[in-house]
């Protein structure tokens, strides 16, 4: 069992579902309530990843990434250090790649709270950021939940595109997923075994809890 | 000073031109039928809505002024809005629905007033359910309540009454008659309903196409046919002011009016009360004699003032009836085979069943102030 590889996947796992958060709250509330020009390539745009084969990104952020380009040029003369291969780009990766997983529960969510609702809640005299905290943000919780539970698993599980960026190198980019790939390539089936009960384990206990959290809450309210 | 002034003009999403005032206590109701643009009206007052051209002040304070781009949020208005499905917070109990108005307040005052609110709206005891465990008509009192919270300088109901059964209603048309006693607001009511008009609003405006077509006292805009033809002329009734002398033991309620007695069903209300009744004018029979062996109970004498024929076969005949005046929609060839004319007496003949319950108000100020 790979220890150093399970806690480096919660970490980043964990760094992913803190940034996307208030992501998901600020896109997928202006997706939900918002209409204009253009709003179905915003949309398509959030999804891509959703399609797309993770080598493929995976490509265009090495491309990215590099030294030689503008955003590996900023992140450098910032922290001094490069993006390529190093658990700040993964971060960076997981973040894009789990776009749709963050976004599109949480814009649901927000489309769940009746017009009539938020214009109550302004009529009430709550001011926008008010209203947010009192009343969307309590009914949009399941979506939001969702959101969450959806990009923390998809980011212990994924593959492609960490290779691609991240390379495998341990305690900074060898993620659980790749870790077991290894194993099986140096023929230890009974580790690879091993790390992957335990990823099938911590994913539908994941997805379990959300459900179970989702339906006491669709109690709460009906 | 008037309370409350809006003027409104737009092109989209429908054309409307309006402009009306309320005072304080007064309650107006905005009437028409659905897309006439009377909700529209509403949300520009709450700032839900802006149109193209628009100035609403409220107290002496501009809330909107689309020429001086003065347009404060629907928060920075002391507004409050009772809406048609209530639109209460799901996720908090009825007290905290109402609480939530008055965020400001520290927490015991807030509860506080939260429970004097939901007595005021007769849910006592019931300030710990969810909407969802409340009934229609018990929303709607929280809804009303939630409103009221934040002391707000104008209330606004849109429909509120169109989501219960008509029990229901006829229970919460009392309650809200019995709550404007306590309100110093001025009140607009947006309804297509012209019973529910007549039994809550000092003062009408008619809407059709998004243009007011009639505006006044609400008996006078009853009783107006041109105004009506908008709300269909099955509409158009006479209003007679009235107090309850005495409940039979037959069911039927004996009532005084300046043409005489009354006798209706199913009033209810303390021998005292003063009420307004709404007489139908599509339900009224007129008589040159006093008619014999008849079974209609109300039979008032009066002396046409004049005839107004219609585009259909009916013409309108306005009675004097010893100060106000009864509406008869009789047919063109009935008036001709009586051969009437201003000025000649007749006997205004009204069905004590033809008057439904709703038709009987408690009266409201202008009753007071008439007299």
């Amino acid at each position: 069992m790979d220890w150093t590889a399970l806690w480096l996947s919660m970490r980043l796992a964990g760094w992913t579902v803190f940034i996307l958060l208030p992501v998901s709250v600020f896109v997928g509330r202006f997706l939900a309530y918002r209409r204009f020009r253009g709003k179905g390539l915003v949309e398509a745009l959030v999804m891509l990843p959703l399609v797309l084969p993770p080598t493929v990104l995976g490509f265009y952020l090495l491309v990215a990434f590099g030294r030689n380009s503008p955003v590996g040029e900023l992140w450098h003369s910032l922290f001094g250090s490069q993006l390529v291969f190093s658990f700040q780009g993964l971060v960076v990766a997981s973040i894009l790649f789990n776009l749709p997983f963050a976004i599109q529960p949480a814009q649901r969510g927000f489309e769940a709270v009746p017009v009539e609702v938020r214009e109550a809640a302004a009529c009430c005299g709550m001011s926008p950021l008010r209203s947010l905290w009192r009343v969307e943000l309590p009914l949009a919780w399941p979506g939001l939940m969702t959101a969450m539970v959806l990009t923390f698993a998809h980011t212990l599980g994924e593959f492609g595109i960490v290779l691609m960026v991240g390379g495998s190198i341990p305690g900074e980019t060898k993620t659980i997923a790749i870790a077991i790939y290894d194993r099986v390539q140096g023929f230890d089936d009974q580790g690879a075994a091993t790390m992957s009960a335990v990823l099938v384990a911590i994913s539908l206990v994941a997805i379990t809890v959300t459900y179970a959290l989702s339906a006491r809450v669709g109690r709460r309210l009906s | 000073m008037m309370a409350l002034e809006v003027r409104v003009q737009a092109q989209s999403p429908i054309p409307l031109d309006i402009a009306f005032q309320v005072e304080p206590g007064e309650l107006l109701a905005l009437v028409g039928h659905s897309g006439s643009g009377k909700t529209t009206l509403l949300r520009t007052i709450a700032g839900l809505w802006q149109p193209q051209s628009a100035r609403v002040r409220v107290n002496g304070v501009t809330w909107l002024d689309t020429a001086a781009r003065v347009n404060l949020r629907p928060d920075q208005r002391r507004v409050g809005v009772v809406f048609q499905n209530y639109a209460l917070f799901p996720h908090m109990t009825a007290a905290q629905n109402v609480a939530s108005a008055i965020d400001h307040l520290p927490g015991p005052e807030r509860l506080a007033e939260a429970t004097r609110l939901l007595d005021l709206v007769n849910l006592h005891g019931l300030g710990g359910r969810k909407p969802a465990q409340l009934s229609g008509g018990q929303q709607q009192r929280v809804a009303v309540a939630r409103a009221l919270a934040r002391r707000p300088e104008a209330l606004l109901l849109d429909e509120p009454f169109s989501a219960v059964d008509r029990a229901t209603r006829e229970r919460l048309y009392g309650e809200i008659i019995e709550l404007r006693r306590h309100l110093a607001m001025p009140v607009v009511l947006v309804t297509h309903d012209m019973n529910e008009a007549q039994l809550l609003a000092d003062r009408m405006v008619v809407i059709e196409g998004g243009r007011m077509v009639a505006e006044g006292p609400t008996d006078t805009v009853m009783s107006d046919t041109e105004a009506l033809r908008a709300m269909g002329i099955r509409e158009v009734a006479a209003m007679l002011p009235a107090v309850i002398t005495e409940h039979g033991t037959d069911g039927l309620t004996r009532l005084e009016a300046p043409t005489g007695p009354l006798f209706l069903p199913g009033i209810t209300g303390a021998p005292g009360t003063q009420v307004r009744v709404r007489i139908m004018a599509h339900e009224v029979i007129l008589s040159r004699q006093r008619p014999e062996g008849l079974s209609a109970q109300n039979i008032l004498a009066g002396t046409i003032t004049r005839i107004v024929p219609g585009a259909g076969p009916a013409v309108m005949v306005h009675i004097d009836v010893g100060g106000p005046e009864v509406l008869a929609r009789i047919t063109r060839r009935a008036a001709e085979q009586m051969a009437l004319q201003p000025g000649d007496s007749v006997h205004a003949i009204v069905k004590s069943m033809s008057v439904a319950r709703d038709h009987v108000a408690r009266a409201l100020r202008d009753v007071q102030t008439a007299q």
